[in-house]
C-alpha cells in the first residue's frame, strides 16, 4: 500500500479499532497455538512433547475467547470458529514471529521464548485495561503465560549454555528470529484508539522492559543479542504477511473450506 | 490390545520359590519392585509393559495427523489434550517398565531398531476427519476393554498406572463417538466419511485382542501371573457384542455381511478378520509400518541434541553450586 | 547407558492440609525441570497444589526381607484403625 493509499483510507471507528486489536491478541494466540501443535508426537522427549502441548492448549483457550470477544464487538453474528477457519491471509493480524516455521526444536523455543517475553508484558497492562472483559481475559491468560515464559526461559538458558552444539543452534536461531521481535513494539493508529480508550497500553511503551527481560535471560545462556534493530513487519497490520502464513491456514482451514456450511 | 502376542518366558526358578511366588500372586497380593519375583515373570512383563508403551507413543501419530487439520477451535484443543493424554500413558507405563530394571531410553532404542514392538491397529492410516471419530470410538473402545481388567494385575506399578491411565482415557472414548456422531448425522459427504471409516477400521480393531486363543500360545503362563486377565476371543466378543448397537444407533454399517446376533449364545456372530493381513502387519507390512518408525526414529534422532545440552547445562550448574560451596 | 536424563520420583500435595502423596515418576536433566515436568506431567486435571521430586536414585528403601520386623508390630495395634471401636448405631457418624 502507497501512503497516498492509506491516507486515503477512512478513520476507523472506535469499534473497528477495538475489534481490530481483538483480532491482533487472537492471532497471535491462534497461530503460534497451530505452530507448538504441530510437535505433539514428535518432541525431542516425552516430558517436553507433554509441556509442548500444555503450551498449545492455553494458547487455543486464549483464542477461544479472544476470537469470541472480537466477533461479539463485531457484531456479525459471527463465531470465534468463523474468524479462525474463513479468513484470508490479509485479514490476519498476528505477528511475523508467530508464523515463522518451527524449524528445530531450538528456533520453536527460541521463538515461544521471545514471545513470551512480550506477552507477559502486554498481559500484565492489559488487567488494567478499562474494558472489563479484556480484564478479565488478561487475568486468566497471564497466569498461562507467566508459567509459559518460565519454562521458555529456562530452556533457552539451558540450551543456549548446554553443548557447543546446542549453544550455536540456538545462536542461529536468535539470529534468525531477532529481525521479527521489532514489530511487537510498533504503533498505529488502532494503538493510539486503544490507548485513549485506556483499553490498551501503546506497544511502544513495553520495550524497556521487554529488552531487561530478555537481555537477562539471553546473557545466562550466554548468547549474544544481533545489534541490528531492523523490524521485519505488516503480520500486525495486514500489510504483508511471510509465505508461511499461507500454508499454516490452507491446512488448518481445508475441512472448513472444502465442506462449507458442514457441523463439525 | 496395545499388548499383542507377548511372548512369556519360559521361567527355571527354584520350584520352592516359585510356589510361594504363585502363592501370593493366588492370594491377590501385589508384586512390588523389590520383591523376588521369576526371571520370566520380570522378562515378560517387560515386553508387555514395553509394547503397551510404545503403543501409546506410536499411537500419537495417526491422531496427531489430524491436530493441525480439526475443524474447530474446539476440536482442535480436544484432540491435542487426548493426544497429549496418550504420551502422557506411554510415559507411566514406560516409569512402571523403569522399575523391572531396563531405562527408557533402552527400550526406546528396542522400538526403534524393532526389536520390540507395538500395537498393529496404528499401522493403519487416518485418511478422514471421521477416522478421528473412529479411533476414539473403536480404538480407544478396544484398549479400555483390555485396561479395565489390567488395573487388578499382579505387578504393583503395572496396575498403578493402568488405574490411572484408566482415570483420565475416560473421555477418549466418548469423545470418538461423540465425533463420528455428528459426522453420522451430517451432511451426505460427512456421512460418507464416517462409513468410510468404520469400513477401514472394523477388521483392524477386531484384531488388536490378537490371534484366536487356539493360535495364543503364551497366554495361559501370562494369565496364571495375572498379567493377562482376559483371553483374546473372550475380550473380542465382548468388543463387538458392546460395538454392534453403538453403530446401529450411529446408521452406521458393520462392514460384515454375516454379522447377526445368535439367541443361543447370547452374543453376536462375527467375521474373523484376516489372520493374514495381521501377521503381514505385525511382520512390518501394514500401510504405515515404515513411516511411523521413520517419524518415530527421527524425533528420536532430531532431539539428541536438545537431551544431550539440556544435561550437559544440569551438569554444569551443578558443578558451579559444588565449587561456591 | 549413556546419556539419559535422571529417573524422578513426584510426590503432589492435591489439597491444602494432605500430606504429598507419591504419583508417578519422570526424566529430567535437574530438579528445577523436574519441578515443571511434574506440573506438566501430573498435573493436567488441576490436581496439585504442592510438587516435590526426589532423584529416585537417592531413594533407600526398606527391602523385602525386613516386612515382617518392621511392619508387623503395628499389625497388633488393631486399635489404631477407627473400625476397631464399636460405635452404637444412635450415636450416628463418628
Amino acid at each position: 500500500m502507497t501512503a497516498a493509499a492509506a491516507k486515503a483510507q477512512p478513520a476507523l471507528t472506535q469499534q473497528e479499532a477495538f475489534v481490530q486489536f481483538l483480532l491482533r491478541m487472537g492471532d497471535n494466540t491462534l497461530i503460534l497455538g497451530h505452530r507448538v501443535s504441530e510437535w505433539c508426537g514428535h518432541a525431542p522427549v516425552l516430558e517436553e512433547d507433554i509441556a509442548l502441548a500444555n503450551i498449545a492448549l492455553d494458547l487455543i483457550g486464549q483464542t477461544q475467547i479472544w476470537l469470541g470477544l472480537a466477533a461479539d464487538v463485531q457484531g456479525e453474528g459471527k463465531s470465534a470458529d468463523d474468524l479462525a477457519f474463513l479468513r484470508d491471509a490479509w485479514d490476519f493480524r498476528n505477528l511475523l514471529l508467530v508464523e515463522m516455521p518451527n524449524g528445530d526444536f531450538g528456533q520453536t523455543l527460541m521463538r515461544q521464548f521471545l514471545f513470551d517475553a512480550w506477552h507477559g508484558l502486554m498481559l500484565e497492562q492489559l488487567k488494567s485495561s478499562s474494558d472489563e472483559r479484556v480484564a478479565a481475559i488478561a487475568e486468566k491468560a497471564s497466569k498461562e503465560v507467566a508459567y509459559h515464559f518460565e519454562r521458555s526461559a529456562e530452556t533457552v538458558i539451558s540450551l543456549g549454555d548446554g553443548t557447543e552444539e546446542s549453544h550455536n543452534r540456538m545462536q542461529a536461531a536468535l539470529d534468525y528470529l531477532w529481525p521479527y521481535v521489532g514489530e511487537m513494539f510498533l504503533s498505529d493508529e488502532i494503538d493510539a484508539a486503544m490507548e485513549q480508550a485506556g483499553i490498551a497500553p501503546d506497544p511502544t511503551t513495553l520495550r524497556d522492559a521487554y529488552d531487561t527481560r530478555v537481555s537477562d535471560v539471553l546473557a545466562e545462556a550466554t548468547l549474544t543479542i544481533p545489534e541490528s534493530r531492523f523490524a521485519q513487519k505488516g503480520g500486525r497490520t495486514g500489510q504483508m504477511h511471510t509465505e508461511h502464513l499461507g500454508h499454516l491456514l490452507t491446512q488448518m482451514q481445508w475441512l472448513q473450506r472444502a465442506y462449507p456450511g458442514a457441523k463439525w | 490390545m496395545y499388548a499383542q502376542m507377548i511372548k512369556s518366558e519360559a521361567t527355571q526358578d527354584d520350584p520352592e520359590k516359585l510356589a510361594a511366588f504363585q502363592a501370593r500372586i493366588d492370594a491377590g497380593e501385589k508384586i512390588e519392585p523389590k520383591d523376588w519375583m521369576p526371571e520370566g515373570y520380570r522378562k515378560t512383563l517387560i515386553r508387555q509393559i514395553g509394547q503397551h508403551a510404545h503403543s501409546e507413543i506410536v499411537g500419537q501419530l495417526p491422531e496427531g495427523n489430524w491436530i493441525t487439520r480439526a475443524p474447530t477451535l474446539e476440536r482442535k484443543a480436544i484432540l491435542l489434550a487426548k493426544v497429549q493424554d496418550e504420551a502422557g500413558h506411554g510415559l507411566y507405563l514406560y516409569c512402571a517398565a523403569e522399575t523391572l530394571g531396563i531405562s527408557r531410553d533402552e527400550m526406546t532404542e528396542m522400538l526403534l531398531d524393532g526389536r520390540m514392538k507395538y500395537s498393529s491397529i496404528f499401522n493403519y492410516p487416518t485418511l478422514n476427519w471421521a477416522d478421528i471419530g473412529a479411533v476414539g470410538w473403536l480404538v480407544d473402545g478396544a484398549a479400555i476393554m483390555n485396561q479395565v481388567p489390567l488395573q487388578r494385575t499382579s505387578y504393583g506399578p503395572y496396575s498403578r498406572a493402568m488405574i490411572r491411565v484408566c482415570k483420565e482415557e475416560s473421555f477418549h472414548q466418548r469423545q470418538g463417538y461423540d465425533v463420528i456422531r455428528r459426522m453420522a448425522e451430517g451432511t451426505p459427504e460427512q456421512k460418507k466419511m464416517a462409513q468410510d471409516a468404520l469400513n477401514r477400521l472394523w477388521y483392524p480393531s477386531l484384531m488388536m485382542f490378537g490371534p484366536s486363543d487356539k493360535d495364543s500360545v503364551h497366554s495361559a503362563q501370562s494369565m496364571k501371573w495375572k498379567i493377562k486377565m482376559n483371553t483374546n476371543d473372550e475380550l473380542r466378543q465382548k468388543f463387538v457384542d458392546q460395538t454392534v448397537p453403538q453403530a446401529e444407533y450411529l446408521g452406521l454399517t458393520i462392514p460384515d455381511p454375516d454379522l447377526k446376533w445368535n439367541e443361543e449364545r447370547g452374543h453376536y456372530d462375527f467375521t474373523d478378520p484376516d489372520w493374514n493381513e495381521f501377521f503381514d502387519v505385525i511382520k512390518g507390512n501394514g500401510p504405515c509400518n515404515a513411516d511411523r518408525l521413520a517419524a518415530r526414529n527421527k524425533a528420536w534422532k532430531d532431539g539428541q541434541w536438545v537431551r544431550d545440552g539440556m544435561l550437559a547445562h544440569a551438569r554444569k550448574k551443578a558443578a558451579r553450586k559444588h565449587a561456591a560451596e | 547407558m549413556k546419556n539419559e536424563w535422571p529417573l524422578w520420583e513426584v510426590f503432589i500435595r492435591g489439597q491444602h492440609g494432605m500430606s504429598h502423596r507419591h504419583v508417578g515418576s519422570l526424566h529430567a536433566p535437574d530438579a528445577e525441570m523436574a519441578i515443571k515436568n511434574a506440573r506438566d506431567v501430573y498435573t493436567r486435571r488441576n490436581e496439585g497444589v504442592s510438587i516435590w521430586v526426589v532423584e529416585a536414585a537417592a531413594i533407600t528403601a526398606s527391602s523385602p526381607s525386613d516386612k515382617g520386623p518392621l511392619y508387623e508390630p503395628s499389625e497388633s495395634k488393631v486399635y489404631r484403625h477407627p473400625t476397631f471401636f464399636d460405635i452404637p448405631d444412635e450415636v450416628g457418624a463418628m
